[in-house]
This record gives C-alpha cells, sequence and structure tokens, in this order.
C-alpha cells in the first residue's frame, strides 16, 4: 500500500522501509505477548514452604481453593524446574544461605512472592533469628501481608504477579 | 504418690526439697547431680524413668547465676519431680545425663547453644537451633534481642527505616 | 595410581574385588526437599541404598520465640507461644494459659475449660488429617493429600467463625478464652461430625488394606517401648509400641478427667500401627467433642471475672473482625475515667503474676507438650521453655531408620509427624 508522504510529519523513511518496520513491529509484539501470557498461564512454584505460611500455601493448591485454576497446582520439586518461588514463612539465619542457593538455582525468568509478614519484613518475630525481610536476600515482586494470609489473599498475590508478568513482558 | 508423700521419700536422700503448687522440686549440688538420677531412677517406689525436659534460666544478678531444671517423669506411678542445680557464672560446667537419660542428647546440645552451659561428655556437644558460626549465647539475659544491626556471614542488616534499596 | 586404604586387600586379584565396595555414600537430604516434613535436614550416611547412619540437623526454622516471650507482657506471650507448633495452635496456648494460670493461681470458668477441650479436640482431628494428607502424599499416595484438606477446610470453617482467623488464633486466654461461641457455631460442629465418620471410613477403605501402603508402612520403623521411654519419645509413637502412655489420662487438666475416652495402643510398634493409632484418635475425639456439645447447652461466662486478670474489653464480632464492643468503647471513653484507666493499664502492662516456676504438660496431637514457665513477679515471662514433642520424638530417627532403606526414612519421618516449627521454635 503506498504511503502518502507529508513534509514533517514522517520519519523520512521509503514507502517500503516503513512497511518492513510496521510488518517486523507488529510480529515482535504478538510474540512478546504470546511468550508472556504463556509464562504466566502456567508458572510452577519450587516447594519453598517452612512454616504456618506453607501450610495455607497448600491449602491453596488443594481442592476448595485450587491453584491448578492458574495452571500452578504443580509444585516442582527441583528448582532447576520451576519459575516462581513462594517463600512462605520465617527465615531463620541458618536458612537464609539455602534460600537464596534455591534462588541461584532457578533459571531465568523467575518471580518471587514473599508470602507472610514474615517473609516480607520478618514478621512479629524482630530477634536475633529470623531474617528482617527475604527482600535483603533476593529480589522480591510481590509482598503477600498476613499471618498467615488467607488462600484468597495468596491468590491476588499471585493475580497481581500474573497481570505484572504479562504487560512487563521480558521476552527479548 | 502425691505431692507431700513424694517429697518425704525424696528428702530421706536429697534434703533440699521444696513443694510448691503441687508441684516438688529438689535441689542438688553440681557433684551429686549423676547420684541423685541414678537413686530417683532406681528406687522403686519412685521410678522416675522418664526424662521430659533440660533446660536452664539465668538469673544474672543472683549466684548461682545459672540454674538447669530436669523434668522428671514415672512412667509406673506418673507423679513428677523437677530436679535443679545452681552453676556459678565463670565456671558454666556440668556432667551431661546421656548416659543414663539417651533423651538428654538433643536438650543439652540446646542449652549449650542458648546459654553456654558445657556439659561434660556429652558425645557431640555442638549447636543444634543457631548456625555453626554464630557468635554468642542468645537466651543470655546479658544478650540483646536483636533483630536490628545483625551481622552474619559478613553482611549487615540494618534497621529497617535505614534501609537502602539494593 | 593406587590408593592404599585397604592395605589388605590385593587389587590385581579378582576374588578380592567384592571386598574393595567398602565405601559408603554421605548424602544431604533437605532441607528444602518435598518429602521431609519442612525444613528437616538429613545427613544420610548409604551403603548402596541401605541407611548405616542418618543424623538430623534442625534448626532450619529457628524463630527465638522464647526469647521473644521475655520481652512482652504474659498475655501476648500466647500470640508468639501459638506459633511454635502451627498445626496443634490451641495446644501450645492451652499449656502456656493452664501454666500461668497455676502461678496466679486460679482457675477458668466451667464453660471456658469446655471450650477449650472442644477445640483442643477439634485441632487433634485437623492435625492428624494433615498428617494423613502430607504422609500419603510423600508416600506416593497423592489423593489423600487432597482429601485430607478437604476436610480440614471444614473445619477452619469452625475455628474461623469462632475465633476469627484460621490458624493460629490467640483463643485460649489466661483467665478462660477470648469469646463465647457464635450462633451457628454448635449447628456446624454437628453437621461436621456426622459428616466425618464416614469420610475417615473412606480413608481407611482406601489404604488401611492397600498392599502399598502396608508394605510400606508395615514392619518400618520399628521401635521398642523401652528404646521410646529411653529416648523421650511420647504420642502414638510410644503408644504403638503398647504403651499406654496419655497425659490427658494420666495428669488430667480441664476437666479431662470427666470425658469418656479411650487410649489407643498398638503393638506392633511400627509405621502401620502409628497411622491405626492416629485413624482412631481422630474417632475418640470427636466422642470428646460431643461430649462437649453436650455441656455447652447452658450458658456460662467465658473468662474469669477477677479485674486484676481479665482482659479489660469486650470483645465482639464486627464488621471487620474481633474488636472492642461499641458499647464497651463507648464506656471507658465517655462513661467512666476509671475503666479507661484499668483499661490503659491492663493492655500495655498486663498482668502481674506471682514468682515462682510451673511444668504444665498436655498431650499434643504429637505427644507431650510441655511448658516450662518461670516467673520473677514481673508483668513479663522470665523463662519461657516448651518442650515440644517433635523435637524429642526425631532424636528417635536414627534408631529407627539404622539398616532400612532410603525410602523407609522418608516414612519413618512421616509417621513421626513433626512439626519443625516446634522442633526449633
Amino acid at each position: 500500500m503506498p504511503v502518502e508522504r507529508i513534509e514533517g510529519l514522517q520519519t523520512g523513511k521509503t514507502a517500503d522501509e516503513t512497511e518492513e518496520d510496521v510488518r517486523r513491529g507488529v510480529l515482535l509484539g504478538t510474540l512478546d505477548r504470546a511468550v508472556s501470557w504463556a509464562r504466566k498461564q502456567s508458572m510452577w512454584p519450587a516447594s519453598f514452604g517452612l512454616a504456618c505460611c506453607a501450610i495455607e500455601m497448600m491449602s491453596t493448591g488443594a481442592g476448595r481453593y485450587d491453584l491448578s485454576r492458574w495452571g500452578m497446582e504443580l509444585f516442582r520439586a527441583s528448582p532447576r524446574q520451576a519459575d516462581l518461588m513462594i517463600v512462605a514463612g520465617r527465615v531463620s539465619q541458618k536458612m537464609a544461605p539455602v534460600l537464596r542457593q534455591i534462588y541461584d538455582q532457578m533459571p531465568e525468568p523467575k518471580w518471587v512472592i514473599s508470602m507472610g509478614v514474615c517473609a516480607s519484613a520478618g514478621g512479629m518475630f524482630t530477634n536475633y533469628a529470623i531474617v528482617q525481610g527475604v527482600d535483603t536476600i533476593v529480589p522480591v515482586d510481590v509482598y503477600v501481608p498476613g499471618c498467615p494470609p488467607r488462600p484468597e489473599m495468596l491468590m491476588f498475590g499471585i493475580l497481581k504477579l500474573q497481570e505484572q508478568v504479562r504487560t512487563q513482558g521480558r521476552f527479548r | 504418690m502425691i505431692a507431700a508423700e513424694l517429697a518425704e521419700r525424696v528428702r530421706t536422700h536429697l534434703p533440699d526439697v521444696v513443694v510448691a503448687r503441687g508441684e516438688v522440686t529438689a535441689v542438688v549440688e553440681r557433684s551429686g547431680l549423676l547420684d541423685a538420677l541414678g537413686w530417683l531412677r532406681s528406687d522403686e517406689a519412685l521410678a522416675f524413668d522418664f526424662l521430659s525436659s533440660v533446660t536452664a534460666t539465668d538469673w544474672p544478678e543472683r549466684e548461682p547465676r545459672y540454674w538447669v531444671a530436669y523434668e522428671l517423669s514415672s512412667m509406673a506411678h506418673d507423679h513428677r519431680l523437677r530436679l535443679k542445680v545452681g552453676l556459678p557464672s565463670d565456671d558454666a560446667r556440668l556432667p551431661s545425663v546421656v548416659a543414663l537419660f539417651p533423651t538428654a542428647d538433643w536438650h543439652e546440645r540446646e542449652t549449650f547453644d542458648f546459654y553456654g552451659i558445657v556439659f561434660d561428655g556429652h558425645p557431640n556437644l555442638r549447636r543444634i537451633m543457631l548456625p555453626d558460626g554464630w557468635e554468642g549465647h542468645p537466651l543470655r539475659k546479658t544478650e540483646e534481642i536483636g533483630g536490628v544491626n545483625t551481622r552474619y556471614k559478613g553482611a549487615f542488616i540494618p534497621p529497617v527505616d535505614r534501609r537502602t534499596a539494593p | 595410581m593406587s590408593f592404599d586404604f585397604r592395605p589388605d586387600v590385593d587389587p590385581r586379584d579378582p576374588l578380592s574385588a567384592e571386598e574393595l565396595r567398602q565405601e559408603t555414600m554421605i548424602i544431604n537430604m533437605g532441607p528444602q526437599h518435598p518429602s521431609t516434613h519442612g525444613v528437616l535436614r538429613l545427613l544420610l550416611e548409604l551403603d548402596g541404598e541401605t541407611v548405616v547412619r542418618c543424623e538430623p540437623i534442625v534448626g532450619y526454622l529457628h524463630t527465638g520465640i522464647e526469647k521473644n516471650t521475655e520481652y512482652r507482657t504474659w498475655q501476648q506471650g500466647v500470640t508468639f507461644v501459638t506459633r511454635a507448633d502451627y498445626l496443634a495452635p490451641f495446644f501450645n496456648e492451652l499449656a502456656y494459659t493452664l501454666a500461668v494460670e497455676r502461678l496466679l493461681g486460679i482457675e477458668a470458668p466451667l464453660r471456658a475449660q469446655v471450650l477449650r477441650v472442644l477445640f483442643c479436640e477439634l485441632n487433634r482431628i485437623a492435625s492428624h488429617l494433615v498428617w494423613l494428607a502430607t504422609s500419603g502424599m510423600e508416600l506416593g499416595a497423592v489423593s489423600v493429600m487432597l482429601f485430607g484438606f478437604r476436610e480440614r477446610e471444614d473445619l477452619l470453617d469452625i475455628f474461623e467463625m469462632a475465633t476469627g482467623l484460621r490458624m493460629n488464633h490467640a483463643y485460649v486466654r489466661i483467665g478462660g478464652v477470648v469469646l463465647d461461641l457464635p450462633p451457628g457455631a454448635t449447628d456446624a460442629i454437628d453437621d461436621f461430625l456426622d459428616m466425618l465418620p464416614g469420610r475417615i471410613r473412606e480413608y481407611e477403605s482406601l489404604l488401611s488394606k492397600n498392599p502399598i501402603w502396608v508394605e510400606r508402612n508395615a514392619g518400618v520403623g520399628i521401635l521398642s517401648a523401652e528404646d521410646a521411654i529411653a529416648l523421650g519419645v511420647t504420642g502414638p509413637t510410644l503408644r504403638a509400641a503398647g504403651v499406654a502412655k496419655d497425659v490427658r489420662r494420666d495428669e488430667p487438666y480441664s476437666g479431662y478427667e470427666t470425658y469418656e475416652f479411650d487410649v489407643i495402643t498398638r503393638e506392633s510398634a511400627d509405621c502401620y500401627g502409628r497411622f491405626e493409632i492416629r485413624m482412631d484418635e481422630m474417632r475418640e475425639s470427636m466422642r470428646i467433642v460431643e461430649q462437649c456439645l453436650d455441656r455447652l447447652r447452658e450458658p456460662g461466662p467465658v473468662m474469669i471475672e477477677d479485674p486484676k486478670v481479665a482482659w479489660p474489653s469486650r470483645l465482639e464480632v464486627g464488621p471487620d473482625g474481633i474488636g472492642n464492643s461499641p458499647a464497651y468503647v463507648k464506656h471507658i471513653m465517655e462513661e467512666s475515667m476509671e475503666a479507661l484507666i484499668h483499661h490503659f493499664k491492663m493492655v500495655t502492662e498486663g498482668v502481674r503474676v506471682p514468682a515462682g516456676e510451673v511444668y504444665q504438660p498436655v498431650e499434643s496431637p504429637r505427644g507431650e507438650l510441655g511448658m516450662y514457665v518461670v516467673s520473677d513477679g514481673e508483668h513479663r515471662p522470665y523463662r519461657v521453655r516448651i518442650r515440644d514433642p517433635s523435637f524429642v520424638n526425631l532424636q528417635a530417627v536414627p534408631t529407627m531408620v539404622q539398616g532400612a532403606l532410603v525410602a523407609d526414612a522418608i516414612a519413618v519421618i512421616a509417621s513421626l509427624d513433626p512439626i519443625m516449627g516446634g522442633v526449633d521454635r
């Protein structure tokens, strides 16, 4: 389709070059969105349940509050096969290096949800034994407060993360 | 046995016995600990063969400073006894009772971890709750609660209002 | 290039080659592992598939609860202690509260005691359901996981109706319980009790005679009675060895001597016996809950009247959960200065507990949960030590796993039902 040249308004490219640009841009845009959609729809969490929040996370994955609706019922035991780490529970000083190691073992792209106040900020345990927020160790994408957060709250956090993944696709 | 009878029976061998709130507590010296436990176990009317817990309390203004408490109970007679030993601040050592009660293994390790009380003869006296390289014994009254200004493995985590983005 | 760690064996002699394969392998299981019950680390020395030596390493969930209670008031201690063994929160609260009440020399009113027993037994059922769910999943019966959590959701609805929270409720307080049952709770509990026996029969039909389940559990993890007593093991593991020891029967608390229930034992001392005991304990708990519901027909106070101990406000369920009732807020803000001062002192400073020490045991789903509480007469605890059953029961793992296969180690730990929050506190 011939492109009309209007002085001062266009980029200074020929008709063929602009068409080439348009074609390439649209294709990349669709692939970006498709990959982001696929990533958010089928995130596999690495099981990192530590304490009481782990029980609520298991409840969220069980029958009544079903995480399988969003493709997340498959908690991978091996971090190499996972892309989401839900840090559920209080992280003690002894566990912190283990947490970092598991995070490092996960391949890119990876996301972290910090579930519960103990993981987000140390919770009620402002003492020598608990890491005051896992964001001092790993970068966190979504914080879900609560002690423990209800399954609906965790689901809201997960949906927020999926929204983030969908709109800020990292495929390059 | 009810508390008063139990106290009378225990007093025949261990003179320092107190009855309070329905519980019987006997205080022994460090040197007489193993003998006392052996007698409490072998005496048929007492038969204290189950050790529930070993723990310590820190009284920094008192002398002796550390008071280690052994909670004993009897499978046959369903009565309980507490045995306490006082330890001075500069010599917090105690013979281990693992040979008599194997369950004391982890309890003594935890008491060592939290208070620094050394149990002589323990097969494996290492830290159990805290990481191996931890310095200090946190449950002592002279130690701070922590949570702010934490240093561990070369990292330093300041209080919340002074943290900056990484 | 030769290494002479076996100088007596000639490497060129083919018949002696069999003896050369003597080295064992040291494998680390956990702390992040799908099959260990939480953050438990096991150091296994394996000879092929057989476990030669096993050392459990704990402390990965150490929270410093005991130190934290020394910095808070007595009433706030309930919220800390409840998070130790997080699958049996009512038991932690009950042991702590009973210990403090013994130090104070008071007793909770009768209705409060019945409510405590009711919720403890419901909690026991919930805890055994989670045990069944996670054990089944760890041994491969993944559908049992979904079934167990399905039943537990009904129980959590009942807990939420009564306490406002699904887990870690701070319901049992010093002097009684925080709130009475709301209308509709007894009906919900009745419905649950009607539904549960059929479900337990369903689980048993799924598992009890299942050849895989029996193979993996029968004869595995034998712990004799003498070993159990020497290692301090209590709870279903001790009762599976034939020792009928239950704190509710031997040292009754909260009126347990007035309830009718049996102490379940088995003689097999293996994982299958523990499984059977827990299924039967769920039935016994249901019996006790029915007796509790009978006693709850007459109304009564749920917190003692003593103003120096009782929580000052009248709580009620509002639009956003449990909070001070508007009538009470009006009373302290507008009507009575003394009431305001009293409320202020009770909430910030709290109870003053006379000096002394007490050890209070209760029977939690895992065994004898004891609370050693020391007071020096102040408004804060001086020392609170939680004698957690899982902490002691885990010491028996090396004995039970010696000479067994690696897969049996999983079955053994699952049958012990350790909760790492209690182990590490």
